[in-house]
């Protein structure tokens, strides 16, 4: 039912709010946090108090030190909240003070708040979800927060947040993937994209890469990290596509993805390469690197 | 239209029901900011999901479209007297609000009071003033057509009942009749500018005259009815043609919708004076403002000269 300690991720929380906002915001929000989770809350308070926090809270960004985020992580592994905003905190920690042994009514008042909140708000919740208890409810609204156009909310699914490795079916997760390329989004900003590959997802992948070259377009050099261990024989005349391309990162990859293989002909392939093999046994030539260096020619 | 290049808000006006070539037509003219009270259709909601996605589309789709043509949108959120007769829905809306009245860029409850002035209206004109209350937020008040003085002036007394300060609430469509009343009560006093019915540009000039800038202001409520959208900047101009001072015209037109509605803490001069470019490249849900084959305005709003011409060659 837990996925972090809610009385842990609620005095980290706070912790950060003290830089981020005044003390009066700080005694607002202590005051509706207490409201809510008292017996007596009526739904509105908690409506109201979610929708009011920037106004109290501010909007500024959390700036957070290393050490800051290294703590998140042990909190919950992958909660990263080195994006957030103040508001966006305070919001969570409201819902962090609702009431939830009763999973189906938690559920039903933070569905009442996705239905009818504005852009902001959905950030707020979307990024929320890895900290929320019962987090099996929330598949299908995750799974809503992918199909969305809006690219702030989109950013707080599938980016930075652990929820979606953590709980998405793989077709959910695979299409979330697709979709992160698709709107000219960082794959290595996806928590998780190691451990959730796929046979079917790189298969996605190529095709989705061959649609982009009959098109004259450019293919992102980190499309490649989730099908490296599944090259296969037609996979493989796409790699040796990418090592003949222009673009350096994209000959990175090709490496990379190689050497992620246990495809014979791909081993081969990355002999034939000798520089790049040396750079990536170095450590030279790695998938964040890539995505890093890639979201800086953009 | 000569306002010596004056900065003009709009305090109420129904954008859901006007066009591109409206926004394009007020930033024109100088207005830089509005405030879209919630209003009814023309016909009535027959369900609670009607007003939740005209709530949405009043703090998201509306806003950016404004946005796309300079102009910095707000709105007031609440349930209309005409469509708080039918009980059953009036419940369910009010269970709604709280989803809505604290939201970013949400400047008042508004626009609640009597049109027929049943029970029924008074019942939940009465509830939504207590939400206000609890809020902190300015509160817009449509006054009746039908006997509008007595209505006006129970508006106030019932505002006044429920411990709300005169200073907070907006009465709104005041006339020659009613203007007198609302002012000597400490409330702001709003004049909806509307040909043929309401208030006519020559008969604003002369409350102006009459009993000066204090507490009032212009605005067109313009909707889907015969209404006009630049109400605001041709009063500005012809007050300004008649004599009255620019400082009048500005109060007027300009700086008491910004002290009234700004008591909400959600509209701010800086809103619109540190953000004076567009991007019409940009989307909202995947949406843009534009249609196939048009070239995004990128940068600054072009204000001088006249809109462009919409002839396709
Ligand atoms: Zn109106």
């Amino acid at each position: 039912m837990y996925q972090a300690d809610i009385q842990a991720t609620t005095t980290y929380l706070k912790e950060l709010l003290e830089r981020s906002t005044t003390s009066q915001g700080l005694e607002w929000l202590t005051q509706k946090m207490e409201l809510v989770s008292s017996e007596k809350a009526k739904p509105k308070d908690f409506y109201l108090s979610f929708s009011a926090a920037p106004r109290f809270i501010g909007k500024e960004n959390l700036h957070l030190t290393q050490q800051e985020l290294q703590m998140a992580d042990m909190i919950r592994s992958g909660f990263n909240p080195s994006h957030w905003s103040a508001a966006q905190a305070a919001r969570t920690l409201l819902l962090l003070s609702l009431p939830h042994q009763d999973g189906e009514s938690f559920f039903s008042q933070i569905e009442t708040l996705f239905n009818t909140a504005d852009m902001r708000e959905l950030v707020a919740l979307y990024a929320a979800l890895p900290l929320l208890p019962h987090p099996e409810l929330f598949r299908k609204r995750a799974a809503e927060g992918f199909r969305t156009n809006m690219g702030d909310v989109f950013e707080a699914v599938a980016l930075d947040n652990p929820y979606p490795a953590d709980y998405m079916e793989m077709d959910a997760w695979n299409n979330m993937v697709l979709k992160t390329l698709f709107v000219g989004k960082p794959l290595f900003r996806i928590y998780g994209i190691e451990k959730r590959r796929n046979a079917k997802l790189a298969r996605i992948l190529s095709d989705y890469a061959h649609e982009r070259w009959a098109a004259g377009r450019t293919v992102s050099p980190e499309l490649w990290r989730p099908v490296a261990p599944f090259i296969d024989e037609a996979i493989l005349n796409d790699i040796k596509k990418l090592f003949t391309q222009p673009n350096e990162l994209e000959q990175q990859a090709a490496a990379l993805a190689c050497a992620e293989s246990n495809n014979p002909s791909a081993k081969e392939l990355l002999n034939s390469h000798p520089q790049l093999k040396e750079l990536v046994e170095e450590g030279e030539i790695a998938w964040n690197k890539i995505g890093e260096k890639n979201l800086e020619l953009q | 239209m000569n306002t010596h290049n004056l900065m003009l808000i709009d305090p109420h006006i129904h954008m859901t029901s006007r066009t591109t070539d409206d926004y394009e037509r007020m930033r024109q003219a100088g207005i830089v900011a509005i405030i879209e009270p919630a209003f009814w259709l023309g016909q009535p909601r027959t369900e609670a999901g009607s007003f939740k996605d005209y709530f949405s589309s009043l703090v998201g789709w509306e806003r950016f479209r404004a946005s796309q043509f300079g102009i910095k949108h707000y709105c007031t959120i609440g349930l209309n007297s005409k469509e708080a007769n039918n009980e059953p829905l009036a419940e369910q809306v009010m269970e709604l609000l709280p989803l809505f009245v604290c939201k970013e860029g949400v400047v008042g409850v508004g626009e609640i009071g009597y049109d027929d002035q049943t029970p029924t209206e008074d019942k939940y004109f009465r509830a939504q003033l207590e939400l206000a209350k609890e809020v902190n937020m300015p509160v817009q008040v449509h006054t009746p057509h039908r006997d509008k003085k007595a209505g006006t002036i129970k508006s106030m007394e019932v505002c006044l009942e429920h411990g709300i300060a005169p200073d907070m609430v907006v009465i709104d469509h005041n006339n020659e009749e009613t203007v007198k009343d609302v002012l000597d009560r400490g409330f702001w006093a709003a004049f909806t500018i509307y040909p043929n019915s309401k208030m006519g540009n020559e008969r604003m000039v002369e409350i102006v005259k009459k009993y000066g800038s204090e507490r009032i202001i212009v605005n067109s409520s313009a909707d889907w009815g015969v209404s006009d959208p630049l109400s605001v900047p041709k009063t500005a101009s012809l007050m300004l043609e008649r004599g009255i001072s620019i400082e009048d015209v500005r109060k007027t037109c300009y700086q008491n919708a910004l002290d009234s509605f700004g008591k909400s803490g959600q509209m701010h001069e800086s809103d619109w004076l540190q953000s004076t470019s567009v991007d019409q490249r940009e989307k909202f849900s995947d949406n843009s403002v534009l249609r196939g084959g048009q070239t995004p305005v990128v940068g600054e709003i072009n204000t001088t000269g006249e809109p462009g011409s919409n002839i396709v060659r």
